[in-house]
């Protein structure tokens, strides 16, 4: 049989119990091999249980720098009895199979085209540890420390992360060594190593930084200037507002002992999350709540009224897996249709579509900029896989010229001078009116906010006229919100290409790597990541200059496909849905399977190219 | 008809406050609700109350729900910003309105459709989390807008206007505001202003989460026999506990009252709260006993009013917040923009 052989490019997946303090371990792991200077991306696969269910961590190692899931598992370090069977079914045949052979298993347990590494785990640590947590726990560093002499893993970094880990509490450190060391030792002295998979150092990663997206979240708030954030737990979301409140612990307080400048307060429901973030926007503060679809769910009577009494929102969506309670703990990308057109009535809200942890921060920091600009709610939709993944990203950069655009507001100063002031009087003509905070002047710039009709000096109507007017006003509003919105990103072929491929969000990692393998294979295609809801005409240019595009994304109904055929009034024949739902994250082996066969049936031939000499 | 605006014309010799306001400046639209209604008392009590304490109108913030009171807000203080906002909602609008701007005065107006139905989650933490506001429910037992459905603080027995007898309990949200942690709650009657303007400006003053409970008649629909929120019933069942005099500092005290009939409240603001108690061994500072007394009465079929319970070191949400004292809208970039040279060690930690 023959083994699978790669340097820098495999993916070794973990499976474990949930609750059994293997993600720091799986982390310190992923962590070490990209301190070699090898791009990792890492994923949990975990179910909606604190404890005793089983979870994965799916590691890819890519020298050249794919982030996407790749699929499959060249070695499986099979930790939890429970999916033994399912696990062992999904190394790719030539693979490895790392197991704790403490308690023997019959032949027929194993696959003959794997090559199976066993290590009687729980015996070691028995041997060695006393306390029943503590060999539990270091049962952990073991097998990584094993793992670091089969893929030849500099040891040397991985002691140098542990050092950092429990900097200060040096009680822990030389346990923790401790345990790292038996594993490598035992496994240099009983098992083969190097495995056919190895790491060898390399200078891939350089100044990149290694960060969640939920965290990335976080800090755009905090860096967009939102001051306030009500949010009430759901996952995958709950740690935007967590981070944030951590982050705000470490920047936001006073220096001078002046207090917190911020407010966090979890609400007793995603309604009063949203009425908290309506309140204080509308009292000119910057708020933001995250959620995730079913949050979105109750919140839309709320977003309804802030659409039409035009109140800045900024409402974090990390989407997982609907309908309903849907599959709470896997990723989708199912919110689009209904974060566009949330709520009762006519309503159309701004989305902001962030490929990764990196573009959170970005666009979480535009979002708080753009609802002030359009008064309006808009929504930041990121999704579990961005969310609760660490990812490989450039550095954060935060251009410290840059001011926050506090949009249309008169001030004391302008009411006095007398400017005339009508809450809803189009004055620049571009759908966005003047608003004033509560509280600004004595006598001029009250108004009422009201969900009712009103005319363009907020006075209460039903006269049919006046509603009319500012529905249209609305919008035109929306109209001027192209011009504010993240530009789509235009990836061209290169050559001329008859089809194209429209794509957003966390799919972006994995089309990176199905256009390369396309392109490859001499498939032209045109790529287009759209970042924002409106779309900018050149979205729906891109659609109508080409035979044939393809709408990549990770929902069942093709959710923007239906939104660009809707807003941009396009040809439903010329535009097609490539789906994948099933709460994995989308690979680029599905797009590049999927694009092919649809081309095929269009009579495509791909132009083979030859074969570089030396290939 | 869109709006009907009073006009501004007045007596010359009106009063003025010491800001030089008359009433009149602390006036809104013409009501659209139906002649007699005791919400339009409670909005000429608001008027009086605010008209006494000099407050500035347009650093008062008035929030509302939705219904025949949460209309009321554009009948008072027109210099002030308001929000009508959505059903039963109008609790987690005004905690964030106060977040954002702990400086403004903050009034919530609300019905018992309002606050015990739809709303009574909000209703119910907003109390718990002891936001700086006067929060009142202008409570007639009935839905007035929909046309004399039953509310959720109707009374178990009373009688609807059509006939039909409510079978399900009252909810009184005087007592849940006791449980929940309010430190200023209140019960009044629209149609006893000499009560009512008191107690609106002891909720005002007050530094925490204020809730006042007013009885006010529906005309329309739950005035009749057998309601047990008509005009005649509430007279004739309403037991006062005390009457309230707020005195504000600037203001020399000039009451004089018989030695141990009064319970003196000092509050944050240095404002004193003196209550002239008229039922014998009341005690306004006790939780429990405000609890106990109000549904001990209630078994005798009698509406306990007055100030039914004060907190006099009471908290808000900001301190338990530890916000800063400036409004956290005033704040900009300097503030709340860490800069790049944040984000630099922020990367570094994450390599």
């Amino acid at each position: 049989m023959k083994r699978l052989e790669a340097v820098n490019d495999f993916v070794v997946k973990f499976a474990n119990v949930n609750g059994s303090g293997s993600a720091s371990a799986n982390t310190l792991f992923a962590k070490a091999i990209m301190r070699m200077g090898v791009p990792v991306s890492p994923r949990n696969i975990f179910p909606s249980n604190i404890q005793g269910l089983p979870t994965w961590y799916e590691v890819r190692v890519s020298e050249s720098g794919w982030q996407g899931r790749r699929g499959g598992a060249d070695l499986m370090v099979a930790m939890n009895p429970q999916t033994w069977e399912k696990d062992v079914v999904e190394i790719e045949p030539g693979g490895y199979l790392f197991y704790d052979s403490t308690k023997p298993l019959p032949a027929d347990k194993f696959r003959d085209d794997v090559l199976v590494l066993g290590m009687p785990l729980t015996e070691i640590c028995n041997a060695a540890y006393t306390d029943p947590r503590q060999r539990q726990l270091f049962k952990n560093i073991i097998y990584v420390g094993a793992l670091a002499a089969l893929l030849d893993i500099d040891i040397a970094e991985v002691e140098k992360l542990v050092g950092e880990q429990y900097r200060g509490k040096e009680k822990l450190l030389e346990p923790n060594l401790k345990a790292l060391h038996l594993g490598r030792d035992y496994a240099l002295e009983h098992l083969p190593c190097p495995l056919g998979i190895t790491v060898r150092r390399s200078d891939k990663v350089g100044e990149k930084i290694f960060i969640e997206g939920n965290y990335a979240t976080a800090l755009g708030a905090v860096y967009g200037g939102a001051t306030v954030c009500a949010w009430y737990p759901i996952t995958p979301s709950s740690s935007v507002a967590e981070a944030f409140a951590n982050h705000c612990r470490k920047l936001r307080v006073d220096p001078d002992g002046g207090g917190n400048n911020f407010a966090i307060v979890q609400a007793e429901d995603e309604l009063a999350s949203i009425g908290m973030v309506i309140g204080a926007g509308w009292n000119g503060a910057r708020a933001f709540t995250c959620t995730s679809g079913p949050g979105v769910s109750l919140m839309t009577e709320f977003i309804g009224l802030a659409y039409f009494a035009e109140i800045p929102a900024v409402i974090v969506n990390v989407q997982r897996a609907g309908p309903s309670t849907g599959m709470p703990t896997r990723t989708q990308q199912a919110d689009v249709l209904s974060c566009a057109y949330a709520s009762h009535g006519d309503t159309k809200h701004v989305l902001l579509f962030p490929e990764d942890a990196r573009e959170a921060f970005q666009l979480t920091a535009d979002a708080l900029d753009l609802a002030d600009r359009l008064q309006t709610p808009v929504f930041v939709l990121t999704d579990l896989d961005i969310g609760m993944n660490e990812r490989l990203c450039r550095p954060l950069r935060w251009d410290d010229a840059r001011t926050y655009d506090r949009g249309k507001v008169l001030d004391h100063d302008d009411l006095e001078s007398g400017k005339r002031f009508g809450r809803y009087l189009d004055v620049d003509d571009d759908g966005i009116t003047y608003r004033t905070y509560p509280g600004t002047h004595p006598k001029r710039g009250s108004f009422f906010t009201r969900g009712t009709s009103r005319d363009r000096y907020a006075r209460y109507t039903e006269e049919g006229s006046a509603y009319v007017d500012n529905m249209q006003r609305l919008l035109r509003k929306f109209e001027t919100a192209k011009q504010y919105v993240p530009e789509p990103i235009l990836r061209d072929a290169g050559r001329p290409a008859r089809h194209g491929v429209i794509y957003y969000g966390s799919t972006a990692c994995a089309m990176d790597e199905a256009l390369a393998e396309l392109e490859a294979e001499g498939i032209a295609l045109d790529a287009l990541r759209v970042r924002a809801f409106p779309f900018q005409d050149s979205v729906i240019d891109f659609v109508n200059a080409r035979e044939h595009v393809f709408v990549v994304e990770q929902n069942r109904d093709g959710q923007l496909r239906t939104l660009l055929l809707t807003e941009g009034a396009l040809d439903p024949a010329r535009l097609s849905s490539v789906v994948h739902y099933d709460g994995t994250p989308i690979t680029a082996r599905f797009i590049r399977r999927e694009i092919e066969e649809r081309l095929s049936a269009f009579n495509v031939r791909p132009l083979r190219r030859t074969a570089a000499a030396g290939e | 008809m869109t709006y009907l605006t009073k006009p501004k014309l007045h007596h010359p010799e009106l009063p003025a406050n010491a800001l030089g306001f008359t009433r009149r400046d602390y006036e809104g639209t013409i009501s659209t609700l139906c002649a007699g209604c005791g919400h339009d008392s409670i909005s000429a009590a608001i008027i009086q109350a605010c008209w006494e304490l000099a407050i500035e109108p347009h650093r008062v913030a008035k929030l509302s729900g939705i219904g025949c009171s949460s209309k009321t807000p554009t009948y008072f203080l027109d210099k002030s910003h308001g929000f009508n906002s959505v059903h039963g909602r109008m609790p987690s609008v005004l905690t964030g309105a106060n977040l954002a701007n702990r400086d403004l005065i903050y009034l919530g107006v609300s019905g018992d459709g309002d606050s015990a139905s739809i709303g009574l989650g909000q209703f119910a933490h907003s109390m718990r989390r002891g936001v700086n506001m006067t929060y009142i429910v202008e409570n007639n037992g009935v839905y007035g807008l929909t046309k004399g459905q039953f509310s959720a603080t109707a009374d178990r027995g009373s009688k609807s206007k059509r006939g039909a007898l409510n079978t399900e309990e009252g909810i009184d949200l005087a007592i849940l505001a006791l449980q929940l942690g309010a430190t200023y709650v209140a019960r009044s009657f629209s149609g006893d202003k000499a009560q009512l303007v008191p107690l609106i400006k002891g909720a005002l003053t007050h530094p925490g989460a204020a809730f006042l409970d007013v009885i006010s008649p529906c005309v329309a629909f739950n005035n009749h026999e057998g309601s047990t929120r008509s005009y005649d019933y509430v007279r004739n069942h309403n037991e006062a506990v005390n009457r309230l005099d707020v005195i504000t500092v600037r203001k020399e005290i000039t009451a004089e009252y018989p030695p141990g009939s009064v319970q003196e409240v000092r509050q944050h603001d240095g404002s004193m709260l003196h209550l002239r108690k008229l039922a014998e061994d009341y005690d306004a500072s006790s939780r429990i006993a405000a609890m106990s007394h109000v549904q001990s009465r209630y078994a005798h079929g009698e509406i306990v009013t007055g100030l039914l319970y004060v907190e006099a070191d009471a908290d808000d949400l900001h301190a338990n917040l530890g916000t800063t004292a400036v409004p956290l809208n005033g704040l900009g970039e300097k503030e709340l923009c860490p800069g790049q040279a944040a984000l630099d060690r922020l990367n570094a930690s994450l390599r």
